[in-house]
């Protein structure tokens, strides 16, 4: 992305998204979840491509961020009652920054253990404290414990969630390419060497965790007032998977193709399910002959997984070699 | 006392099936250096390998019984090792010189392919596992009370255990397996076959997790296809508490994880059970990263 126009983009489609969230009673509501969804989809996959791409750690734990960020907005706005737009848009700006700080500090906790860690012990980790707080978000009876917590306001749209994507894409695009950034990919690139060279690579990989972490608050935030009922099971570990998923298909460290893939993830379960649904097809006899393709998709997307990494590791947006393709 | 020392029993016998599936990880990380995230389906699919074939064998040993149980165990290794050896090489040999993220990942596609198959083959409900060996309490001691699952699961393990180190240390195999740990290169120049010693580790695995997988069907007797997650996360918890790559270390942090973790459930909390292996794990890698039985490594630029 050209940095010198990114805030033009960034105000652009901040105004769009303005816009459009006026006409969007106009929408079906079961495609309005799903681009929520997306949003929300981008939000997570760009957080999580700063740890994972662009820094070169290894995260398996990014939907337990989303978990504490979605009930920590969710507590905030469930004080209050029906509010005029203004008050609503105020209060739910601050309740999702809660939530997105409430994330940060839970990225601090693991990325400080992870100064010493490395590759599979990190991603092991990560997992361990996704569980935890889902084991934790289980006990506690204030948020309703393993029964769930119902979130009073629908109040995520369209603007928000595709303009706090766009923030989210804008804040670590430039992030990564000032001069602050190049310390992300040297850590990613070599560690040693890095650290030869004088770089702090314990700070910037707690501050990618930090970062990655209060963005995926922010997108928690968005899904507890879009889904509006929350279950810690709904943050397990398959979740966080989807998510390294959208990253890898992306291809690490390239944040146009992380934003496609998220988009090509969150619609393809949609779309099997509907192509599942299909009565007939012409030139088959069977009733509804691609059922098949409802009860197995799960099964098609693990085997595209395994596919994918054993023909194309780099992902599936890569064209040409980015700095970051060192392998 | 007595209740104390019942979760402790109860606490081995649930660790020494953590345990079995931890020495999997452990010799599979010893050699390749990357976690088998499937190793706990392996030991879904031994479980349900024993549910599929205790109908067949009790047409020839009826069952209930000690051999009929022998039997089915048996069984289920062996299919599980050849399972293990074809998914090393249908999905990982290809990947032998790619970076190790790229592994990690294939190994957590083979895991969910694994578990989305079996939803899909065996249902997703629980399923009531036969019951192969005769139970009969075996020693009451002032309450305490010690039936004969927890003896065979216990007795099963330690010979399993010794039968292992038998291989690793006194067949020319075992040697085959040590050298390429070592150092795959130069075993590889001294005219050791690494192909052959990768698929052996991986069958003599997953031969340990069918085994952990039918003694956890005989404790527990629900089994169903996502069963092998916890156990198996915990089991790598166990392989790092002892030292990832140390055999006698995966045993021992199996025995402590159980234990601490029936303890915990016990007298704390049963709620948070699930998260104290991680909790250990946190704390194991922040305090003693090599595990209490591994050695430091230096790393080498």
């Amino acid at each position: 992305m050209n940095i010198r126009h990114a805030k033009t983009v960034l105000l652009g489609v901040l105004a769009v998204f303005l816009v459009l969230s006026l006409f969007a009673s106009r929408i079906n509501g079961y495609w309005l979840n799903n681009l929520y969804d997306i949003g929300i989809g981008i939000i997570m996959a760009v957080s999580l491509n700063l740890i994972n791409g662009y820094t070169g750690q290894f995260s398996l734990g990014h939907a337990g961020f989303m978990a504490v960020g979605a009930y920590t907005a969710a507590v905030i706005t469930n004080q209050f009652g029906e509010l005029n737009v203004f008050a609503e848009s105020g209060v739910f700006a601050v309740a999702l920054f809660a939530g997105g700080l409430a994330a940060a500090l839970a990225g601090l906790l693991v990325g400080v253990p992870t100064l010493r860690l490395r590759g599979d012990y990190l991603a092991i980790v990560t997992l361990g404290f996704g569980e935890i707080i889902r084991v934790i978000l289980q006990n506690m009876d204030v948020v309703g414990g393993a029964r769930g917590l119902s979130v009073m306001h629908g109040w995520t749209n369209l603007f928000w969630a595709f303009g706090l994507a766009a923030v989210t894409v804008y804040v670590i695009a430039s992030l990564v390419n000032s001069t602050y950034g190049r310390g992300f990919i040297a850590v990613h690139d070599d560690e040693v060497a890095a650290e030869a060279m004088g770089i702090n690579t314990t700070k910037y990989k707690v501050t990618a965790f930090v970062v990655g972490a209060f963005f995926a608050g922010v997108a928690g935030g968005l899904y507890a007032h879009s889904k509006q009922f929350l279950t810690p099971s709904g943050f397990g570990f398959m979740q966080s998977i989807t998510f390294v998923v959208m990253v890898i298909l992306g291809g690490m460290g390239n944040t146009i193709g992380v934003i496609l893939a998220a988009i090509l993830l969150t619609l393809l379960p949609e779309g099997l399910r509907l192509v599942s649904g299909i009565e007939h097809l012409p030139g088959i006899a069977a009733e509804r002959p691609l059922n098949w393709i409802g009860e197995t998709r799960m099964i098609i997307y693990s085997l595209l997984l395994i596919v994918l990494m054993l023909t194309r590791p780099q992902g599936l947006f890569r064209l040409k070699k980015s700095p970051l393709a060192k392998h | 006392m007595t209740e104390f020392l019942q979760q402790i029993i109860n606490g081995l016998a649930f660790g020494s099936i953590l345990a079995l599936i931890a020495l999997g990880y452990t010799m599979v990380y010893g050699i390749l250096r990357f976690i088998n995230f499937a190793h706990g389906d392996v030991f879904m699919l031994g479980a349900f390998a024993g549910f599929y074939l205790a109908p067949k064998i009790a047409t020839l040993i009826p069952l209930p019984s000690i051999l009929g149980g022998l039997a089915v165990l048996v069984a289920s290794m062996v299919i599980c090792a050849a399972l293990g050896v074809l998914i090393e090489r249908l999905a990982y040999r290809p990947l032998r010189r790619s970076p190790k993220l790229t592994v990690l990942i294939t190994a957590i596609g083979v895991s969910l392919f694994l578990e989305y198959t079996g939803q899909f083959v065996f249902g997703a409900a629980p399923k009531k596992f036969p019951q192969i060996l005769p139970v009969y309490p075996i020693a009451k001691i002032g309450g305490l009370s010690l039936n004969s699952n927890q003896v065979i699961v216990l007795g099963t393990t330690l010979l399993l255990l010794f039968v292992l180190r038998f291989i690793v240390l006194k067949t020319k195999m075992g040697m085959a397996m040590r050298a390429v740990s070592f150092n795959p290169e130069a075993a590889a120049l001294m005219g050791v076959n690494t192909d052959i010693v990768i698929s052996f580790t991986f069958a003599l695995g997953s031969a340990l997790a069918a085994a952990a997988g039918i003694l956890w069907a005989v404790n527990y007797p629900a089994i169903d296809p996502l069963m092998g997650i916890l156990p198996g996360l915990k089991a790598f918890v166990a392989a790092v508490l002892g030292g990832i790559g140390n055999l006698p270390g995966a045993a021992l942090g199996g025995i402590i994880i159980g234990v601490i973790e029936t303890l915990v459930s016990g007298y704390v909390s049963s709620t948070y059970r699930d998260a104290i292996a991680f909790a250990v794990l946190i704390l194991i890698l922040l305090i003693r990263p090599s595990g209490l039985l591994g050695k430091k490594e230096v790393e080498k630029v």
